[in-house]
């Protein structure tokens, strides 16, 4: 009998197989093709398996794969053994995911054998569930599931507990893991399908990896909705991708606007299958509105604004695009925002102030993070109430439509991801030779915003640009990497002897 | 394949390999047939980064319909889309 109520993250998967088991709910590469029954059995017999590594309600199972099957069935799997999930960015390298694995307290890792060059070193520190080809020190995941009846014993948990940790880039520099319940999530699932008028038909494309929070989110509307996903890893062949709109007869294209910029390039081709387009993660030029509109004529577009802590914040309605289309729009249904200056006072229409977010939506903080938590959230108007600050810069308009005018810290978001400066900066000292390191955004066409860090090396070091980019390109993930090192005898200080990352734009722009 | 062409795609094969190692910084040696996005050696922008080498190097153009893994996820591929390209 199928649950009566979507309490908890896996009750979605168990409605929507009991109301259409034949129907297809992934489709990976246009040939893989999975229907929600045996998504659910998949995902019962990977809870199972977990059960039987010993994860217990609340665990967390780190998943770190590339957008496959195995990716979409573990993420319900450890829903229904009461577990917690943690997708990784299937590019993370090797320390990271080490630091990940340690941060979260990982129970069992299930990934994929073609990372097994990444994940190597943590063979033997936790249970490893592995796809593919068989690698030494883990089990293969296709053979366990075979031998494994899809009957996990009864996990208890409910909407209030833990569901996943969504790992986010901040401003110090260590990755954060952003908790959310059953309840956060179940909520923001609805409110998104709400405002975006998503039916059970929908065939919702996802070139987005499920690690980041707008991707993963494309899968759990999917399987809510009883609908199809499309999935894809990436959309670095423009050409696969059109093919793929068209042949699946895609309905709901969500992009950022790296995605966009591409798949539009050159490409005189329209799609009417379309019916929904959304961007998010970066701001869509007003020049490529117009374009995106003649592409999908048939689509409604649009904008949206949100951040891992809360999932999503802002969206705008696609009628007033053609009204204002430099408003984010106003909060998703359901929730709340204001803007205040920084010292917590309201700020009246038309002026500048940081956004603040209340509703169902909002995180319960940072994994083992109180002081970084203690910054974002704040107390609200009664005992309990909590009001979080997206830290960034808006104003509205005196009708309450909100425009985003910057951040309030030096986050960089390329490609639609976030940044940490001070990762990246950290990766640079790494470098025994590098004495001095500053790492900026430059705006870039397709990446938003492009990474570009300062050197200054210690003396008689011969260390190139090359060099700096490879050893990057050994601990970072590939986003993260600058795009451009420039070396330079000495970077410019403030007063206080702190790096003048304007002064640097200035001098070399 | 003639002796010229295949002198040809060794030296394209070389030449891919270079570019390879100093722009994805890839510490092990690549299989031929390995596909490069699964390996990870390549991402959704490397992908142009490749086109863009291609285009650069040997004077062709690569049109969008071109950009497929068909001709660009491995040594292999690329080494015989740049072949057919100079008409070598």
């Amino acid at each position: 009998m199928a649950p009566q109520h979507h309490r908890t993250m896996g009750d979605s998967l168990v409605v929507s197989a009991e109301a259409h088991p034949d129907k297809h709910a992934v489709i990976i590469g246009g040939t893989e093709r999975y229907t929600y029954g045996r998504l659910l059995d998949t995902a019962l017999r990977t809870a199972r398996c977990l059960q039987d590594e010993g994860v217990r309600r609340g665990d967390r199972v780190v998943i770190f794969a590339d957008n496959s099957w195995a990716c979409c069935a573990s993420i319900f799997g450890t829903w229904l053994a009461g577990g917690v999930v943690v997708v990784v960015n299937a590019q993370t390298k090797a320390d990271k995911l080490a630091y990940l694995l340690a941060d979260c307290d990982a129970r069992v890792m299930i990934t994929e054998a073609k990372l097994a060059r990444v994940f190597r070193d943590v063979v033997g520190r936790l249970p490893i569930l592995c796809a593919g080809k068989a690698v030494e020190g883990t089990h293969r995941l296709e053979e366990r599931l075979a031998a494994t009846e899809p009957k996990p014993a009864p996990h208890g948990s409910i909407a209030t507990d833990l569901a996943a940790f969504i790992y986010t880039s901040g401003s110090t520099g260590d990755p954060k893991g952003v908790v959310m319940t059953h309840q956060n999530m179940t909520f923001t699932v609805a409110s998104l399908i709400e405002y975006l008028r998503l039916g059970h038909d929908e065939r919702i494309i996802n070139l987005l990896p499920l690690a980041f929070d707008y991707g993963l989110y494309q899968l759990l509307m999917t399987v809510r909705l009883g609908a199809t996903l499309v999935l894809e890893s990436g959309f670095g062949f423009p050409e696969v991708i059109r093919r793929r709109l068209r042949e699946e007869e895609v309905t709901v294209l969500p992009g950022v606007p790296t995605v966009f910029a591409t798949l539009l390039a050159g490409d005189p081709a329209t799609y009417p299958s379309v019916r929904r387009v959304t961007n998010t993660a970066a701001a869509l030029s007003p020049e490529l509105i117009p374009r995106l509109a003649a592409m999908f004529p048939e689509a409604l577009i649009y904008k949206m604004y949100g951040l891992t802590e809360c999932k999503r914040v802002l969206y705008l309605e696609p009628e007033q695009l053609p009204i204002r289309p430099a408003s984010v729009g106003k909060a998703i249904p359901g929730t709340e925002v204001f803007l205040l200056s920084p010292d917590g006072d309201p700020v009246p229409t038309g002026e500048a102030g940081i956004l603040h977010v209340r509703g169902p939506h909002v995180m319960v903080g940072y994994w083992n993070k109180p002081a970084q938590t203690e910054q974002m959230i704040k107390p609200g108007r009664w005992v309990g109430d909590r009001i979080l600050c997206a830290q960034d810069w808006f104003k509205m308009d005196d009708e309450g439509y909100l425009y985003f005018l910057g951040r309030s810290d030096d986050i960089i978001k390329s490609r639609g991801e976030k940044v940490s400066p001070v990762e990246v900066e950290n990766a640079l000292y790494g470098l025994t030779e590098v004495r001095e390191a500053a790492v900026i955004g430059v705006d870039d066409p397709i990446m938003g915003q492009a990474i570009r860090a300062y050197v200054a090396l210690e003396p008689g070091s011969t260390l190139t640009a090359t060099d700096i980019r490879r050893h990057c390109q050994g601990c970072l993930e590939n986003y993260m990497v600058p795009a451009e090192v420039v070396i330079l005898p000495e970077l410019p200080k403030t007063d206080t002897g702190k790096i003048r990352k304007k002064g640097l734009l200035e001098e070399q722009p | 394949m003639s002796i010229i062409e295949t002198v040809n795609a060794n030296q394209i094969e070389a030449q891919l390999r270079e570019f390879i190692v100093e722009n994805f910084f890839v510490e092990d040696e690549l299989d031929a047939i390995e596909s490069l996005t699964d390996a990870g050696v390549i991402d959704s922008t490397g992908v142009l980064e490749v086109v863009s080498w291609i285009e650069d190097t040997f004077a062709v153009t690569v049109p969008d319909a071109d950009i497929l893994p068909d001709n660009l996820d491995s040594i292999a591929r690329i080494v015989r889309y740049v072949t057919g390209c100079v008409g070598a």
